[in-house]
């Protein structure tokens, strides 16, 4: 076993060039470059977790402007229903106010028609009242050739009309 | 390797100085640049060839700054499930042990065999995985006298035990704690070993069953080939799980040191 048979010829050139090359990798590779390496790696995580940190705060944001909005945007539409109610009924109310006051002319003007109808009707129907008794008294005076008088005559056209 | 036709499953781990250096020397100690130190530059080069690759800082990474962040992130998270938040100032020490030794065990698989050059896994040396274990272990000590004072040696007396269990409790939770550098050390060590003879021992079967004749080339060498298959990937797994180990349980001697219990 050469680990052992050479032991008095080799350990101090072993352990020199071990010390050596050792204490070169530890202060050249070790103490100045695996810090800077680690220090990169750091440096990345801690933007990683500041860039996440600010995401969250900006979702945090977002959420708040939404829910601020959607407060604001109930307000708005409670706001122009009440309005639009308002318009309705105020409307309403004077579309009332105008058909009373149409209704109120149209009835006057129907019920000076319906007088001049039945002024009108009664004046026909006392001529027709004439007409028919001269007409009644012809036909007798022709028939009989009897006089009748002229009242006579009247009642005689009045119970006919009456009983149509 | 070949003399006498015997494959020596051992030689792989045999240290040759390179290049002439053999003698090199510092205060008196021979320090020749090594197969075995050639891998440990070759582990420090490639571990700075891929760290380089995770400095281009760009806030959207590409693959291999990610694969870069992906490492030092698995070790950051691995130090904060184990010692907590103040386990974040180790990232530096536990990185560079998990991806040296990462490194090392996976070079050391390489099939360089094949284009003439052999591969050799420092990690299968107890004096180079010792080095690392007492390192470990001496941060914990420290770390522990640093933090705690004389306070640390509470570590040995567990929550809760009666106060005439204390005299036995303590020998052996300290002795218990004073033989971690030897466990860390030795389970990397002996799990490279193994897991590199048991490779070379197959691949033996294969060469000597071939040259014995196609029957036996046939039968138990494509076998034994099959087997390699299977166990050089099992060793992949070996080589990624035990660099874990080494730095987990690091992690967890260091929750011992930062927070006692």
């Amino acid at each position: 076993m050469p680990q052992i048979a050479q032991i008095a010829d080799t350990y101090s050139s072993q352990i020199f060039w071990l010390l050596l090359t050792f204490g070169l990798v530890f202060f050249v590779i070790g103490l100045g470059m695996v810090p800077k390496v680690q220090g990169t790696a750091d440096a990345r995580d801690a933007k990683i977790s500041g860039d996440l940190d600010a995401a969250k705060a900006a979702f945090a944001r977002a959420d708040e402007a939404e829910a601020d909005y959607r407060v604001r945007d109930a307000g708005n539409r409670a706001a122009a229903q009440a309005t639009l109610a308002k318009a309705k009924s105020d409307a309403a109310k004077a579309t009332e106010v105008k058909l009373a006051a149409a209704d109120a002319v149209v009835a006057d003007k129907i019920a000076a028609a319906e007088a001049r109808i039945k002024g009108a009707s009664e004046a026909a129907m006392a001529e027709i009242e004439t007409v028919a008794a001269d007409a009644a008294r012809d036909m007798v005076a022709r028939i009989s050739g009897v006089e009748a008088s002229d009242d006579a005559a009247r009642n005689a056209v009045k119970a006919a009309l009456a009983h149509g | 390797m070949a003399e006498s036709g015997k494959i020596d499953p051992m030689h792989q781990f045999a240290i040759e100085p390179l290049f002439g250096t053999d003698h090199w020397s510092l205060g008196g100690f021979n320090i020749a640049f090594t197969n075995s130190a050639l891998y440990m530059v070759l582990a420090a080069v490639v571990l700075w060839i891929f760290v380089i690759g995770g400095m281009k800082r760009e806030l959207v990474p590409g693959r291999w700054q990610m694969a870069v962040e992906y490492m030092t992130g698995f070790i950051k998270n691995l130090l904060i499930s184990n010692v907590g938040e103040g386990g974040k100032k180790y990232i530096p020490y536990v990185f560079s042990l998990f991806m040296f030794i990462l490194l090392a065990n996976l070079l050391g698989l390489l099939p360089l065999g094949l284009i003439g050059m052999h591969p050799f896994t420092f990690t299968s040396h107890f004096t180079a995985t010792g080095v690392l274990a007492i390192m470990s272990f001496s941060i914990v000590l420290i770390v522990g006298f640093w933090k705690h004072g004389l306070h640390f040696f509470s570590l040995f007396v567990p929550h809760g035990t009666p106060l005439a269990m204390i005299p036995v409790i303590f020998p052996i939770e300290l002795i218990s704690f004073m033989v971690r550098p030897f466990s860390l050390g030795l389970r990397l060590f002996v799990a490279m070993t193994a897991g590199h003879v048991l490779l070379k021992v197959l691949a033996g079967f294969v060469i000597n069953s071939s040259n014995a004749g196609i029957g036996y080339g046939l039968t138990v060498g494509s076998a034994s080939f099959v087997l390699m298959i299977g166990i050089s990937a099992l060793e992949m797994l070996v080589a990624v799980i035990q660099a874990y180990v080494f730095a987990l349980l690091t992690s967890v001697y260091l929750n011992d040191a930062e927070n006692l219990h």
